[in-house]
């Protein structure tokens, strides 16, 4: 059985023809292309998957597709401005040297943008809460909380 | 993975009538457990009956005591201020289930039906004495969170009931109460072990500033709980809960009943520790064994009860000192 929703996707409405059992991670990346979001786990453990609904991070990979009706979605693809300027915390990742694989970046963006979005100057505690859920095997994490620190206000 | 029918009921007396007309139905809230074990298939129910979309299932109401709504998150009760202040043990609990992203999605409601033996906000609740108003067809009723454990992932809620809210009392500001959690790493983990204390403390107006300043030095809790001691400060009333310790989050009753109306001293916390450790019935498992959960209860039910004294001595502290707990 096939259910009809639209949500805003990245600032535009769409609408699109999905099945219960699917997530809001396999319709971003099989349904609409979105491969910028990832899937590690997919149990909600990992935090690749990790995208902003209605200015809160979740984990995608375990959230019900039905359930976005009529919320506000963003994933990294929306976080660039439209003419492919970089988001302050994007260019701050690769000035800081923030990424070694890769494969966690996109979800420790939209943590990150989420905790900056609610929170202008964190601390370094509240950065650590923030991607506490987002498991990088490569950086260490120094580097990464060094590059959302010096997007932070006042810095 | 099998197809599923997924409803979105507006209203509790919908989803219970949902419950009863479906054949083989779930109900699910936040989904961080149900949609794993779907992913699982541990769970393939042929509906599903959602409650994120319920009015009036999330909310926090601080008049006259404490009431969460069973659909509020773990992130809205982490951020409420008066429920860090006077019921301090649920914010242990909620700022460390999970992750941000889990905590922004799961339900208090969730975690508690889920009734896995290590549910992180069983404990603070058993402590803080809360009662679960659960909603059948023929009206609600009202039960304490002990008797809605059965064992592990039992509740006494039959297929058509639903946990509504939680009740819990008003508590002064001579109760503090505190949850900690055992844990190999800091995030993401679930518990070796859980204990929540919840204390109601007496002690001469005139000696509080001296206890005040006995959290302040770097002493040890034997010689801080001796100076608790010659203070007199008195334990009116006492509740610790413990989990992963039993098939289900228990409280230490004998523990308890010994406590209630003693002097605080070094020996009293020695003795409720090897009490609280002989109710307990731990198991070995991939997080811990048995003897070591043993030995930990008596560290950990000692460091529960005196952080919850410090947070009725020292209420405005913002930063508790690590060494203590």
């Amino acid at each position: 059985m096939k259910y009809e929703i639209s949500f805003l996707l990245n600032n535009d409405k769409v609408t699109v023809e999905v099945d219960p059992v699917w997530t809001l991670l396999y319709t971003l990346r099989e349904v609409f292309g979105l491969t910028g979001t990832k899937e590690g786990c997919g149990y909600g453990e990992c935090g690749a998957c990790t995208v902003i609904i209605d200015g809160q991070a979740v984990n995608s990979c375990i959230f019900p597709i039905l359930e976005v009706e009529g919320r506000h979605v963003t994933t990294i693809e929306g976080v660039a401005s439209k003419d492919g300027t970089m988001h302050p915390l994007q260019k701050a990742f690769v000035n800081e040297g923030a990424i070694q694989c890769g494969f966690c970046t996109p979800g420790m963006i939209m943590s990150a943008k989420a905790l900056l979005d609610a929170k202008e100057n964190p601390t370094e505690d509240e950065i650590k809460d923030a991607i506490e859920g987002n498991l990088c095997r490569c950086t260490g994490y120094v580097r990464i909380i060094d590059a959302i620190k010096s997007v932070s206000k006042g810095r | 993975m099998k197809s599923y029918e997924y409803h979105k009921p507006k209203t509790i007396e919908e989803a219970i009538s949902l419950m009863g007309s479906l054949e083989d139905a779930k109900f699910i809230a936040g989904g961080t457990d149900v949609m794993v074990l779907i992913k699982q298939k541990k769970i393939s129910s042929k509906c599903m009956v959602s409650l994120r979309n319920i009015d009036g299932l999330a909310y926090i109401d601080t008049q006259n005591g404490l009431r969460i709504g069973s659909g509020t998150t773990h992130n809205t009760i982490d951020e409420n201020g008066h429920i860090k202040r006077y019921y301090s043990a649920l914010t242990d609990a909620t700022s460390r289930l999970g992750s941000k992203q889990i905590r922004n999605v799961a339900t208090i409601g969730g975690n508690i039906c889920n009734a896995a033996p290590s549910a992180d906000t069983a404990c603070p609740l058993l402590a803080l004495d809360a009662k679960a108003v659960i909603v059948g067809q023929n009206g609600s009723k009202t039960t304490s969170l002990d008797e809605f454990f059965l064992g592990p992932g039992k509740t006494i809620l039959s297929k058509e009931e639903l946990l509504k809210e939680f009740v819990m009392p008003l508590y002064g500001e001579n109760t503090g109460s505190a949850y900690i959690k055992h844990t190999r790493r800091n995030a993401m983990d679930l518990p070796i072990l859980g204990v929540a204390t919840r204390i109601t403390v007496s002690l001469p107006d005139e000696n509080i500033s001296r206890c005040k300043d006995m959290f302040c030095t770097i002493d040890s809790i034997s010689n801080i709980l001796e100076r608790l001691k010659d203070e007199g400060v008195k334990c009116e009333d006492v509740m610790i809960a413990m989990g992963v310790v039993a098939p289900r989050p228990m409280r230490a009753k004998n523990a308890e009943s010994v406590m209630k109306g003693k002097i605080v001293s070094s020996e009293l916390f020695e003795e409720i520790g090897n009490i609280a450790a002989g109710e307990a019935q731990p198991r070995d498992s991939i997080r811990g064994e048995a003897w070591y959960r043993t030995e930990m209860i008596k560290v950990l039910v000692k460091r529960a009860l005196i952080k919850s004294i410090d947070r009725v001595i020292r209420p405005d502290e913002a930063f508790y000192p690590e060494r203590l707990w």
